[in-house]
C-alpha cells in the first residue's frame, strides 16, 4: 500500500482530495447551518454546462466550470436572496439547464469525446500538478475570507433579522458565500464528480454539528472528516480497484449512517 | 443624540408585499424617553412595521426617521430583541458569542471584538443575570433564559431606542413581571418600543399605545380606547389600562 505513494498521481490525488477537503469543510458548515445544500447541489450541476461551454471553445475545462458557476451563483443568490428556503424551482430549472447546456455543447465539439463520466463522478487519479496550484489558492481564498468575515458570518447565519437591523452586510455575504460555493464545488467536482459534491459538503458537517458548540470549531471538525474520508475512499478504492469517488462517499455514507445509529443508540439507553 | 429629533418620526408610511397592500398612511410621533406599546392582530402588519423602522424593510411610500436618521444608517443606537421563535435553536453557538453580535453595528469596528466589545458584552450579560452561563449552547436554555440573553445582545449595543418584538411569547407569567420591572429600569435611560398581538403586554409601564390594522390609532397615553380597539382588532376584547384591568363585556357583533 505505502509503495503506491511513490507515484505521482497518488501524490497528487492525496493533496487534491486534502484541498478538496478544507474548501468543503468551511463552505459546507455555512451551507448546512443555512440550510442552502439544494442551492450547492445546482450550481454542482449547473457547472456542467461551463465543461461543455469549455470544450467548446477550448479553454481548460477548470477555469470554464469555474467561471460558469460564479456566474449561476450570481444568479442563484438573485433568485434566492429573499427567502432562501423558496424558490426551488428556479433553482431546480438552472439546475437542469446547465446540465443539458453542457451536455448539448460537447455534442456540438466536433471529434472530441469527452469522458462524461469523469466529470459525473470525479477523477482523483488524474489530477495534474497545475490543478493543484489553482485548487490551494481557492482554498487560501476562502480561508482568508471565512476568517474575516467570520463573525458576520456566523451572525447572518444565527439571525440573520437581527444582522440586517445592526448592519451587517448580509446581501454582499451572500453573494459571496455563494460565489465561494461555486469555486468549491468546482474542485470537488475533481475529487468525487458533481452528481457527489453535495455529500461531501453536508455529510461532515452533518456530524460535526452534533459534536461541536461553535461554528468554528465545526469548521475545523468537518475539515478533519473530509480528508479522513478522502484518504479512506481512497486507499479502498486504490486496493480494491473501485470508483475513487463513489468509493470517498460510500465512506462518509456509512460514518454518517453509524453516528445517527450511535445516536439512537445513546438515546435509547439514556431513556432506559 | 440629536436635538429636537423625535426618537421615531413616520410620516405617511405606505408598504405593499407581492402587490398586497399592508400598511397605509402610517404617522407616527414618539419623544425620546417614551414607553410604547405597538399592539394589534396577527396579519394586522405590526411584524411588517417593526422591520421597517429597524431598516430591514424599505418603505414604498413615505418617511420613517430614527432620531432624525434613516433607520439603515443608525444600527449602532438601536437594540433589538426578536422573537424567540425566529431563531434557530439547534445552532452551534454560545450565549457569550450571540451577545457579542450586538456589536457589530458599531461604526469603525475591526472585524473582529475587541477586548472592549467583549467587556461590553459581559456587562450586558451581567446586568441581565446570564453571565455565568456564557459557555452554554444557546439551544440548551430555557424560553426565558433565552430572551434575557437577547436583550443582553441589544444592550450590548448601547442602544438609545430599543425594540422587541413580542415580549411575553414563550414565557412564563412570573418571567414576564421581571421582565417589565426590568424593562421599566432601561427606560430610564433608552426609548422603549414593544409590539405584540396580545394586549397582556400592557402594564402600568407603558407610556403610550398605539393600535395598528394597516394603519395606525395612536394614543398619546397609557390608555387604550374600545374605540383604537375595536378599529385594529375588529372586536371588543379584554382591557387593561394603567395596570388596571377593565373587562369590556359586549356582545361579538359581526366582523
Amino acid at each position: 500500500m505505502i509503495e503506491v505513494l511513490q507515484f505521482e498521481f497518488m501524490q497528487n490525488a492525496l493533496l487534491a482530495g486534502l484541498l478538496a477537503g478544507i474548501a468543503c469543510g468551511l463552505i459546507g458548515t455555512l451551507v448546512v447551518v443555512n440550510r442552502i445544500v439544494f442551492i450547492s447541489g445546482g450550481i454542482a450541476h449547473a457547472a456542467y454546462g461551463g465543461v461543455g461551454m469549455a470544450f467548446f471553445f477550448g479553454f481548460s475545462p477548470l477555469l470554464g466550470a469555474a467561471g460558469f458557476s460564479l456566474m449561476i451563483s450570481f444568479l442563484m443568490a438573485l433568485v434566492t436572496i429573499r427567502n432562501k428556503q423558496r424558490a426551488d424551482t428556479i433553482i431546480g430549472v438552472l439546475w437542469a439547464v446547465g446540465m443539458a447546456l453542457g451536455i448539448i455543447l460537447i455534442d456540438l465539439t466536433s471529434g472530441y469525446n469527452v469522458d462524461l463520466m469523469s466529470y459525473l463522478f470525479g477523477s482523483i487519479l488524474t489530477v495534474p500538478t497545475s490543478d493543484l496550484l489553482l485548487m490551494g489558492a481557492v482554498d487560501l481564498a476562502v480561508i482568508g475570507l471565512v476568517s474575516f468575515f467570520y463573525n458576520d458570518f456566523l451572525a447572518l447565519s444565527f439571525d440573520e433579522e437581527f444582522s440586517l437591523a445592526v448592519g451587517v452586510p448580509v446581501k454582499g455575504l451572500y453573494f459571496l458565500l455563494l460565489a465561494m460555493m461555486a469555486l468549491s464545488v468546482v474542485m470537488v467536482i475533481r475529487v468525487v464528480g458533481l452528481i457527489l459534491v453535495i455529500a461531501l459538503l453536508t455529510i461532515p458537517p452533518y456530524i460535526a454539528e452534533r459534536y461541536c458548540g461553535s461554528l468554528r470549531s465545526m469548521m475545523v471538525f468537518s475539515v478533519v472528516l473530509n480528508c479522513l474520508f478522502t484518504l479512506t475512499g481512497l486507499g479502498i478504492s486504490y486496493a480494491y480497484n473501485l470508483t475513487s469517488g463513489a468509493t470517498i462517499i460510500l465512506v462518509a455514507a456509512v460514518c454518517f449512517f453509524l453516528v445517527l445509529l450511535g445516536d439512537r443508540l445513546r438515546r435509547g439507553r439514556s431513556r432506559a | 443624540m440629536i436635538a429636537g429629533a423625535f426618537a421615531i418620526e413616520v410620516d405617511d408610511l405606505w408598504f405593499s408585499y407581492d402587490g398586497n397592500l399592508v400598511l397605509r398612511g402610517v404617522n407616527l410621533r414618539i419623544e425620546h424617553g417614551d414607553f410604547l406599546a405597538i399592539l394589534g392582530p396577527n396579519g394586522s402588519g405590526k411584524t411588517t412595521f417593526l422591520k421597517l423602522l429597524l431598516g430591514i424593510l424599505t418603505p414604498s411610500r413615505g418617511t420613517i426617521r430614527i432620531y432624525g436618521k434613516e433607520p439603515g444608517k443608525i444600527a449602532d443606537r438601536i437594540g433589538y430583541v426578536p422573537q424567540d421563535t425566529s431563531v434557530n435553536k439547534g445552532f452551534p453557538i454560545s450565549v457569550l458569542d450571540v451577545t457579542l453580535m450586538g456589536r457589530l453595528g458599531q461604526p469603525g469596528r475591526s472585524r473582529r471584538y475587541s477586548t472592549a466589545d467583549r467587556s461590553v458584552a459581559q456587562s450586558s450579560l451581567e446586568r441581565v443575570g446570564m453571565w455565568e452561563y456564557r459557555d452554554r449552547p444557546i439551544g440548551k436554555l430555557s424560553g426565558g433564559q433565552r430572551q434575557r440573553v437577547y436583550i443582553a445582545r441589544a444592550l450590548t449595543a448601547q442602544p438609545d431606542i430599543l425594540f422587541m418584538d413580542e415580549p411575553t411569547a414563550s414565557t412564563d407569567k412570573e418571567f414576564q413581571t421581571e421582565l417589565y420591572d426590568f424593562l421599566k429600569e432601561l427606560n430610564e435611560s433608552m426609548t422603549v418600543v414593544v409590539v405584540s398581538h396580545d394586549l397582556s403586554v400592557l402594564s402600568s409601564y407603558i407610556k403610550s399605545v398605539a393600535c395598528l390594522s394597516q394603519t395606525l390609532y395612536h394614543h398619546d397615553a397609557a390608555e387604550i380606547t374600545s374605540e383604537m380597539i375595536e378599529k385594529a382588532y375588529h372586536c371588543p376584547v379584554e382591557l387593561i389600562a394603567h395596570g388596571l384591568p377593565h373587562r369590556v363585556l359586549r356582545k361579538h357583533e359581526d366582523h
